[in-house]
């Protein structure tokens, strides 16, 4: 292990300059922020010590925004500008959202239908302040919490991990990064939650072993199995279902009564109303046998008592679809569920007794629910920012987790070539050659589709890609690589090279449900959260702060590797340093950020080199050690 | 080592085809204890793309490694008998009759018994096929006759999982 320890004293933090990196639950129905204070990681509590934020925004009329707590009220009185449950709209279309009637406020297509067909794009939410993309919401949550963790600390964020579900696609990733982006944060991982609750759960109990993690949260639902060994988590299967949560067991118990008591919804602020009333009888009934579900709406008022056993069985077939899930995972990671050793339950909607006693009952042993369901994500998520940081003092951590869905192409005939599986350990990457069809052909269009059936229309749509500047060749002749990387983050990426001539094909990227880098620096431009008086000063500070970082790292590579480089690299970086050193005492972010990306530049290669050697060290000394 | 070694010396474990599974697994997590991307998030982009390069090698290997019939193939080509499956499909007349023969077995098989039996019999086939793939490669040496037996074996993998599929579809 020392000998990977590159950092050098002028870049990594001294004892008592820690970096403040946070883990980042970004939910359905609450959002948490957690951080490692004294070794122990903990929930970051607002001003008022609470430590759940509800991922509510309020968009009201006239300008400004409410968030979390504030935004609450208005989901019955101004259903139509307060958007809740923001997380199931992410880097998705508007066909895909099932049952878009019965939500209060409006949903619209993100590009235009008649031109880019059925996959027009994320879809976007009609509020009083214009047409809201899920991104941009999402990003208003990230920021309250970003907020709260540099109060917290006072102290600027370095960076976080975010969880998503295990079983988000390619676009649903993207789209929670570019949210990140937006909110101003560096995001140093994004991690799937099953897999931050195993590391809260097993640190917390030092657990060796299999362990499956059933995560049913307010709108998806995840199912892992984990190997733990010597602090080494490694994924041997996942899936879910993106769209299943606690939020349709409080629609599948508004429909029942609703249905029992002949009431029908003739406005949005009914169906907030009605959304508002199943929530808080659900949650009545995990401790109870019966509950009231009270909701005021404009025809009448809805008064009815609920029996837990009619909930149950209103809720039944949800239940079942989690467990179909649990069962095809099994069948991958080829277990049963006698060699389980442990079943982690996270996610609030678990706290559902129907819940807890199916699982039981499928596994043959109770689940483990000794840690808080809302806070695990979150808290393990804090351990591994902790790690990724480099701060002193943090677990030694391996995290292996798998890609959850197929990649593939789209060939003849709409049928699905695959590239990579699913539950293949991340990163990774597929190379696949391609030739021409036509004499003198130049460019090439791509597919890439994620699912896990056979033809193109029955999986989810990714993006397209052109290649372009193919050299004219004779049809066949050309041999054009295509890889596919999927990093560690679980995003793809794709770059093409025609291997005869050595050309490197240029790729024009046509995400079908993402956001475009415009539509990003529009965003930006347009300021969040953070009050746009002093975006302007923020800026120059984090330019600094990174010219400062960069500074440090550069100068300690150098002492270290500096041998690695021949007499005019070394001068060029040399300039690069003190053009940088002077351009980060003014005050134009613009000009600090032009000679960070000079210096960066001028030092990639050595920043490669060194790399090689440091691994290719670390590797062959422990190939002796073994030996 | 570098990015470009073949994956036993990668992995440091001798050329065969015989394989201590246990062995594979923790070097494997070794080698990504010291090289995945992770371990670099604090170093900037550079880093991390170099680090990402050797993590995917690692696990390139690893899947490579670990699977008999990926493992033996490996070997043909590395031996200089590269199985080419996609434009060497001639089999010996007997092989494919027995295919064929199964095949029509398994559109018959109407319960799960019969379909488990099937199971069986192509399970016991594919050992004996992967038996005599460790006797050429690590004994005789005969690459090129490996990669038959590899090629056998690839034909024996489709229709285990059209078993499965079949199994699957009884079940539900």
């Amino acid at each position: 292990m020392a000998l990977l320890q590159i950092s050098e004293p002028g870049q990594s933090p001294k004892p008592h300059q820690r970096r403040l990196a946070v883990g980042i639950d970004l939910g359905t129905t609450h959002s948490l922020v957690a951080a490692v204070r004294n070794g122990v990681a903990e929930c970051l509590p607002d001003a008022q010590g609470r430590v759940l934020l509800p991922s509510v925004v309020r968009y009201p009329q006239g300008g400004g925004r409410q968030i979390g707590y504030d935004a609450v009220p208005y989901l019955q009185q101004d259903a139509a500008n307060t958007i809740a449950s923001v997380k199931r709209f992410m880097g998705r279309g508007r066909g895909d959202i099932a049952a878009a009637d019965k939500l209060p406020y409006a949903l619209e297509h993100g590009e235009d239908l008649e031109a880019h067909g059925s996959a027009a794009g994320m879809l976007r939410i009609a509020t009083a302040q214009g047409a809201k993309s899920p991104v941009e919401v999402s990003a208003e949550i990230l920021a309250t919490l970003r907020q709260r963790a540099e109060d917290s600390f006072d102290d600027e964020l370095y960076g976080a991990v975010i969880t998503v579900p295990a079983y988000f696609d390619d676009a649903q990733r993207q789209a929670t990064k570019d949210a990140a982006r937006l909110a101003g944060i560096d995001v140093l991982r994004l991690i799937n939650e099953p897999t931050a609750a195993a590391i809260a759960y097993g640190l917390d109990n030092a657990s060796e072993g299999v362990y499956a993690v059933y995560d049913l949260g307010g709108g998806t639902f995840d199912i892992s199995i984990l190997h733990l060994a010597q602090g080494v988590f490694e994924v041997l299967a996942t899936g879910g279902d993106s769209a299943l949560g606690g939020d349709d067991y409080d629609a599948a118990l508004a429909d029942w009564v609703l249905a029992q008591t002949g009431t029908l919804l003739a406005n949005p602020s009914d169906k907030g109303a009605a959304r508002v009333a199943a929530r808080q009888c659900k949650e009545a009934l995990t401790a109870s046998e019966t509950a009231a579900f009270n909701a005021d709406l404009s025809s009448a008022s809805v008064h009815f008592d609920v029996k837990l056993s009619d909930f149950d069985a209103a809720t039944a077939p949800l239940t079942a679809r989690s467990l179909a899930v649990v069962r095809r995972v099994l069948r991958d990671a080829r277990l049963t569920p006698a060699e389980i050793k442990g079943v982690v339950m996270v996610g609030g909607a678990t706290r559902m007794p129907q819940v807890q006693r199916a699982v039981a009952d499928f596994f043959g042993q109770q689940p483990l629910t000794n840690l808080n369901p809302d806070e695990v994500v979150a808290l393990g998520a804090a351990v591994q920012a902790n790690q990724l940081a480099g701060n002193a003092g943090a677990e030694d951590l391996l995290l292996l987790d798998v890609i959850p869905l197929s990649l593939g192409l789209e060939t003849m005939g709409g049928l699905v070539e695959r590239i990579i599986s699913r539950n293949e350990t991340i990163p990774t990457a597929k190379a696949q050659d391609f030739t021409t069809f036509k004499d003198g052909q130049t460019a090439l269009a791509i597919h890439v589709v994620q699912g896990e059936r056979d033809l193109v229309q029955d999986c989810r749509s990714l993006a397209r890609f052109e290649l372009r500047g193919i050299p004219p060749m004779t049809a066949g002749a050309a041999r054009i690589r295509v890889t596919f990387t999927v990093d560690a983050d679980g995003l793809l990426s794709v770059n093409a090279r025609e291997q005869t001539s050595g050309v490197e094909a240029r790729i024009d990227v046509k995400p079908s449900y993402g956001l475009s880098d415009e539509e990003i620096t529009r965003m930006l431009q347009e300021g969040f959260a953070t009050a746009s008086e002093d975006m302007r000063a923020r800026a120059v500070a984090e330019a600094r702060v990174d010219a400062e970082r960069l500074l440090a790292a550069t100068a300690s590579a150098l002492a270290a590797d500096g041998d690695l480089l021949e007499p005019p690299e070394r001068a060029n970086i040399d300039l690069r340093m003190r053009e940088l050193d002077s351009a980060r005492t003014g005050s134009d972010a613009a000009a600090i950020e032009a000679a960070i990306q000079a210096l960066a530049a001028s030092t990639e290669a050595f920043a490669a080199e060194r790399m090689n050697r440091s691994i290719h060290d670390a590797l062959a000394g422990k190939r002796i050690d073994t030996l | 080592m570098n990015l470009q070694s073949d994956d036993f010396e990668l992995f440091g474990v001798a050329r065969r085809f015989t394989q201590d599974r246990a062995q594979l697994d923790a070097r494997w997590k070794e080698l990504q204890r010291q090289a995945h991307p992770d371990r670099f998030a604090s170093e900037g982009a550079a880093a991390q793309r170099v680090a990402m390069q050797w993590s995917v090698r690692i696990n390139e290997a690893y899947q490579r490694l670990k699977d008999p019939l990926a493992r033996a193939a490996y070997l043909c080509e590395l031996g200089g008998a590269p199985v080419r499956a996609e434009d060497n499909t001639s089999m010996p007349t007997q092989f494919l009759m027995q295919q064929m023969e199964w095949r029509e077995a398994l559109d018959d098989a109407h319960d799960a018994q019969q379909i488990d039996a099937l199971g069986l019999v192509v399970k016991n086939a594919e050992r004996d096929a992967l038996a005599q793939c460790a006797a050429l490669l690590d004994e005789a040496h005969d690459h090129a006759g490996a990669a038959q037996q590899v090629r056998a074996l690839m034909f024996l993998a489709r229709f285990a999982r059209s078993v499965e599929q079949r199994a699957d579809q009884l079940g539900q």
